[in-house]
């Protein structure tokens, strides 16, 4: 099944046909949410009423659309700020872990390598259950040794990001250190003698070099981060992120609104994924 | 910066790395181990005990919703590869240039939407008011509105659909690399279609099966939306059941239990799998 192989065309478009179903499955789910935020109608549902754009600018009483919603707007808030942290971080530490792998030996670094990688393999749930247990534990310690609330410790938006961060850093560390592997370290060495500190010639040279990784790595803890579900889940406290408000209104009973974020948030990752093409094709 | 200074930087990239490893990732699942080998006695006593781990053994419905969600997610690993494998092949092999880079970002688009809005999109589609059971109406297969939600047919469905990327990806990686000289020569020697698949393809993809395999069994068996909204109630999921512990039940110890179980049944058969193929955790991940 090669195209220098002779092959009889019912096999051909057969096959074609195959892939073409395949992709269709793939579209199905997304194209529906979308076409149904523009549904007139209080469900998302068939039959279809005719266009409005309600669910995004309608002000209540009978209809709220998103841009009226105080919970949902704040939960998008809350959402982004959890993403900018868990990104920020997430990229610091996998930089660093990079450079740790890369370029450093020491005893116990394949030891090190597999327990890095062990995020990816752990359910988000018993992830999630994991910080929570160990959390409540040093908590409870805390207070019950030296009478001190510490709070940050108890479910809410501090283990949030420990949570995303946990996992993510494993991701960003894998991104970045594929690029920092193809760099070529004469390059560094010319500029330390140049004169050069290691310092000056890692920020002037490596780092510069590493930006689409950087870049690419910042996109992807972002999204995933807004998106998370499983371990923030586990996690949150009384500021619910995007995804939780979605959730618990997903199960009082679906209405339109929803649609209308999602075509929202798909709009957004779209438009990161724009962003991130349109920088990896510049460098 | 020879030898003394590049000890210093090992040291000093060392500690981000041991405080992310240790504070989030080891310790959390010591401690949930301890807090599962434990039983309350009193108010803020306790004493290590196995009976959270009988439990799991004596009540039939922890092990079954156990087992169900091991079967369920070995069969949605199967079928994810069967389903992908073809559409892997022609990325792979049968387009070139753009059109191949399209088709491949194209298997990617869904995974930049979260998986909250793909299960909705399922369950607008699958339910008794849905498109599916519209559109089934209007062709005159069915005369009345039909009920696809909430059942097994339907969370497997969500299964695949959550998890087929990260089969594509590592089946067409791998594929892309196979040489076409290796197929024509197998063509040239007699072989037909079914046996060059065995003898020199599935060989060769081993690599790529194996680690999308681990992926997509993972990625089910931690599954917790899709069983839920798409399962309804008599999904029977294991991460739900932790949840159900954590949350609404608020016995920690029995949902650290059940949390460290299905920890064990996900690295066995990671384990077995990797065993079998005679692959490593470390190539199998990059």
């Amino acid at each position: 099944m090669i195209p220098t192989l002779p092959r009889s065309n019912g096999v051909r478009v057969g096959f074609v046909a195959y892939v073409m179903l395949f992709f269709a499955y793939l579209a199905a789910p997304l194209v529906i949410v979308g076409l149904f935020a523009f549904n007139d109608s209080r469900f998302p549902a068939l039959p279809w009423n005719g266009f409005t754009w309600d669910w995004f600018f309608a002000s209540g009483p009978e209809r709220t659309g998103v841009f009226h919603d105080r919970a949902v707007l704040r939960s998008i808030a809350t959402s982004a700020w959890v993403a900018g942290f868990v990104t920020f971080f997430s990229v610091l530490f996998a930089t660093l872990n990079a450079f740790l792998f890369e370029r450093h030996q020491f005893p116990g670094k394949n030891l090190l390598y597999i327990c890095m990688l062990l995020p990816l393999v752990i359910p988000g749930v018993i992830l999630g259950i994991s910080i929570l247990v160990f959390a409540s534990g040093i908590a409870n310690r805390a207070d019950a040794l030296l009478n001190l609330e510490l709070d940050f410790l108890r479910p809410g938006l501090v283990l949030v990001v420990l949570g995303q961060f946990a996992f993510l850093t494993t991701i960003a560390t894998l991104i970045i250190s594929a690029r920092l592997r193809k760099f070529d370290r004469s390059l560094e060495e010319a500029a330390l003698n140049l004169g050069a500190t290691p310092v000056v010639a890692i920020f002037t040279i490596t780092l510069p070099y590493l930006r689409p990784a950087l870049v690419g790595a910042a996109l992807v803890c972002f999204l995933m981060s807004f998106e998370n579900f499983n371990t923030t889940l586990m996690l949150v406290g009384s500021d619910a992120p995007l995804t939780i408000t979605l959730f618990s209104r997903l199960r009082e009973g679906a209405t339109p609104l929803l649609n209308a974020v999602s075509l929202l948030l798909m709009l957004g990752s779209s438009l990161l994924a724009l962003v991130s093409i349109a920088f990896q094709r510049k460098t | 910066m020879k030898s003394d200074g590049l000890r210093l930087g090992t040291w000093l990239l060392l500690g981000p790395a041991l405080l992310w490893l240790l504070l989030l990732i080891v310790l959390p699942h010591v401690d949930m181990l301890l807090v599962s080998l434990r039983q309350r006695t009193g108010f803020g006593q306790y004493q290590t005990s196995t009976v959270h781990y009988l439990a799991f053994f004596t009540e039939p419905l922890y092990w079954r919703t156990f087992m169900r969600t091991a079967v369920m997610s070995i069969l949605a690993t199967i079928l994810t590869l069967v389903i992908a494998f073809p559409v892997a092949w022609y990325i792979a092999k049968m387009v070139r240039g753009r059109v191949r880079s399209l088709l491949f970002m194209a298997c990617l688009v869904p995974f930049w939407v979260s998986e909250l809005v793909r299960t909705y999109g399922w369950m607008i589609l699958l339910r008794e008011t849905g498109v599916v059971s519209g559109f089934l109406q209007w062709t005159g297969l069915a005369s009345g509105s039909v009920e696809m939600l909430y059942n097994d047919v339907a969370v497997m469905v969500g299964l695949v659909y959550a998890s087929m990327l990260f089969m594509v990806v590592p089946l067409v990686t791998t594929l892309d690399s196979l040489d076409d000289c290796l197929i024509e020569a197998a063509y040239d020697l007699g072989g037909n279609g079914w046996s060059v698949l065995r003898e020199i393809v599935i060989p060769f993809a081993m690599p790529g099966i194996v680690s999308g395999c681990i992926v997509v069994f993972m990625l089910s068996l931690g599954n917790y939306l899709t069983p839920v909204l798409l399962g309804g109630k008599g999904s029977m999921w294991f991460t739900e059941q932790i949840f159900t512990q954590f949350i609404v039940r608020f016995n920690w110890e029995q949902g650290a239990a059940f949390g460290v179980l299905l920890l064990v049944l996900s690295s066995l058969i990671v384990w077995l799998g990797l065993k079998l193929t005679r692959q490593s955790f470390t190539e199998v991940m990059r």
